[in-house]
């Protein structure tokens, strides 16, 4: 496998290049040390398929989603501005990401404040690759494991996209496995509208075991994710019940990246 | 004569006293925040044709889905028959429309099988209830007044549709025994159901015709009543669906609203040139403190609301036991609104009163349980929205009063800081190309 070389907006500019796509990382994909494998399986494949692509790098900043969620419009839209100065500054045209909230947000609520762009989840752009040829995938170790997806709410109901991600594993030849709560239907993993930063209120139990307990159920070999947070959320609750020797918590890119060899 | 006077009455005293109220509704939803959803009109037609003529998001739950569609259908229907009741009720005429021939026989056979079929689905609902126990009808918010209501309603629905059917009963054995205002010489009407209740009935003519003017009474006196009911009830949903799935939401459903207040003032920080609003302007609340700091929209959706609880069913808060629940969201909003309105008939518009939806009704321990997952828009069957109500409500917490969790208070200050909800610099945002693996 070739080195990964990922260049910034700035390098690109410097040289007076302009990438394909905006690669736009988010704060888990950076920081959070699970979310930081993905965001490496996805500047891989983007690697590995010939898409040009660049990060912000430094220039990158929270897009707000918890802010906003949370009820802090004030400091959603601080971030937003200054992100969309940032974006449009580099005339980025097509942003893809790994974190569906990230997605969301730069999708429909930045054009009201000057940021217009495609936004892809990178589900979505994994599927186009596929579609036109530049990704080809076989199931190889993946091969009729037993896999069941969980639909993150920022992607699914947010969004309506539940194709994609299933349509991307199932080139894997996997035996995939649908949970009863699933797409428009899907049970949240108990990190969106800013409990991630918090702890849940009183109850009789935490949302993320309830997902984790539900999926568990079908007996997978692995539990599919498309966001950083349900991957946090879901690995805990797999933890919960001593099932991660069993049973493991991958995103989508993760397991193209190791179909492919590129891992 | 004295019979047309008196129904004449009755029909002006029921049809006046649902307008006043429908006027106060309007008067009340007219007191949320303007929103301009006068866009997409096709778009918006054709959501509520699908969502509401078309029950196009019942069928998740088939058994429910199968029964109320036969509510609905024979209540639309037998509805039909109301108009020749009002006829004969006014001019004291009998059957005015029998004239249609065979055409009228097919109508009446029909409202009859309806009727029936209504009556099956209520007292399936009722068991379901009563009986079954559905969780969702059980909960918190689900005791008094709204446990009450939902009951009311079937066995109102039971009433008329057994007066429909004994009436009818009547009618056709009066016919057989050919008394004079009945029978014209042939059998009017078709009667497949109640034919069968005949055997049941007298022979003697008088009292024939004192049980079939009680039953055609009693079920116009009904629906007028019923229609006045309706406004008060959780029923209101027959009427307000149509309109409220219109003004559907169209945007995807992870787009919040943007405040346009905040964009101004967000602008004026960013940038100095741009020019400021008046400052005789009143200064904006930011967020929802009571029910008229919500959008005419939020407000016509609490009355939209029939408390079936498939929101709360699939809110993952409420699953795991937290004190959230979509449906008592929108409980609650419609009942402060009707609080409001009151208080407003009562004592003037400018009347304070020492409330509000949030504090007095809605705790921030709710709103903090929600996840935003939009579990409970997908699963309102005419495109309530309770998760922009809940929005609102944090929106008033964290920008007015400052009373996010701590938790969440550190992310806002680590975000603003630096430019993360953790404790990251942005120089580390690289540090995932060196990581080995």
């Amino acid at each position: 496998m070739e080195k990964l070389v990922v260049p910034t907006m700035a390098d690109m500019m410097a040289k007076g290049e302009k990438p394909e796509v905006l690669f736009w990382v988010g704060c888990a994909g950076s920081f959070d040390d699970r979310a930081k494998k993905v965001t490496k399986a996805v500047a891989k494949i983007l690697q590995h398929t010939g898409v040009s692509f660049a990060v912000l790098g430094t220039e990158e900043s929270c897009t707000g989603d918890p802010a906003k969620r949370a009820g802090h419009e004030f400091l959603f839209q601080m971030q937003a501005m200054s992100n969309v100065m940032v974006l449009n500054g580099y005339e980025v045209t097509k942003i893809v990401t790994a974190c569906p909230h990230c997605f969301n947000t730069i999708k429909n609520e930045y054009p009201a404040l000057g940021g217009n762009y495609e936004v892809v989840h990178h589900s979505q752009l994994l599927q186009q690759l596929i579609d036109n040829g530049r990704l080809k995938v076989e199931g190889g170790s993946f091969k009729g494991k037993k896999i069941t997806f969980h639909d993150p709410c920022y992607l699914g109901r947010a969004n309506g996209e539940y194709e994609a991600p299933r349509s991307v594993i199932q080139k894997l030849d996997i035996y995939f496995t649908e949970m009863k709560r699933s797409r428009a239907n899907g049970l949240c993993c108990g990190a969106g509208g800013a409990q991630m930063f918090k702890e849940p209120e009183n109850g009789n139990k935490d949302i993320n075991i309830e997902r984790a307990e539900e999926a568990l159920a079908l007996n997978p070999e692995i539990i599919a994710v498309g966001c950083p947070f349900c991957m946090t959320m879901l690995s805990d609750g797999v933890k919960n019940f001593n099932k991660e020797h069993d049973v493991e918590v991958k995103d989508i890119a993760e397991m193209i990246a190791e179909a492919i060899d590129i891992k | 004569m004295i019979a047309n006077i008196l129904f004449v009455l009755l029909l002006i005293a029921g049809v006046g006293l649902f307008t006043k109220k429908i006027r106060s509704v309007i008067r009340n939803i007219k007191l949320g925040q303007d929103i301009d959803l006068s866009d997409r009109p096709m778009e918006r037609l054709q959501t509520m044709i699908r969502v509401a003529l078309g029950q196009s998001k019942m069928g998740s739950r088939p058994v429910a889905a199968f029964f109320h569609v036969i509510l609905y259908v024979g209540f639309i229907i037998i509805n039909i028959e109301v108009i020749e009741i009002i006829i004969d009720g006014v001019f004291g005429t009998h059957r005015v429309l029998s004239f249609l021939g065979s055409f009228y026989n097919f109508l009446i056979g029909s409202f009859e099988y309806l009727a029936f079929l209504v009556l099956i689905a209520c007292f399936v609902f009722l068991s379901r209830r009563n009986i079954i126990k559905l969780k969702r009808f059980h909960m918190k918010e689900m005791t008094k007044w709204p446990k009450s209501d939902a009951n009311i309603i079937l066995f109102v629905e039971i009433f008329l549709m057994s007066a429909f059917l004994i009436m009818n009963a009547c009618d056709f054995q009066l016919q057989l025994l050919q008394s004079e205002h009945y029978f014209k010489g042939e059998i009017v009407g078709a009667f497949p159901i109640s034919s069968h209740l005949i055997s049941f009935l007298p022979n003697d003519v008088a009292t024939l015709e004192f049980i079939e003017r009680f039953c055609w009474w009693f079920h116009i006196i009904g629906i007028l009543a019923f229609l006045n009911y309706v406004p008060y009830s959780k029923h209101f949903h027959i009427m307000l669906a149509f309109p409220n799935t219109y003004y559907s939401k169209l945007t995807p459903k992870g787009q919040f609203s943007n405040m346009d207040s905040v964009t101004n003032e967000v602008k004026l920080m960013l940038d100095p040139s741009a020019v400021p609003p008046p400052a005789d302007a009143p200064p904006a609340r930011f967020g929802a403190k009571d029910v008229q700091d919500l959008t005419w929209k939020q407000l016509m959706d609490s009355y939209s609301c029939t408390e079936c609880g498939r929101c709360t069913s699939a809110c993952p808060a409420n699953l795991t036991g937290k004190l959230l629940s979509p449906r008592k969201i929108m409980m609650d909003t419609r009942d402060r609104l009707e609080e409001v309105g009151k208080n407003i008939d009562q004592h003037g518009a400018d009347f304070k009163d020492e409330k509000s939806l949030l504090g007095s009704y809605i705790t921030e321990e709710e709103l903090w349980a929600c996840t935003s997952c939009n579990a409970c828009t997908e699963a309102c069957p005419v495109n309530i929205d309770p998760l922009s109500i809940i929005i609102d409500m944090r929106r008033y917490l964290v920008m007015e009063q400052s009373t996010a969790p701590a938790e969440l208070q550190g992310m806002f200050s680590k975000i603003e800081n630096n430019g993360a909800p953790w404790q990251f610099p942005a120089s580390d945002r690289m540090n995932w190309t060196k990581d080995e693996n």
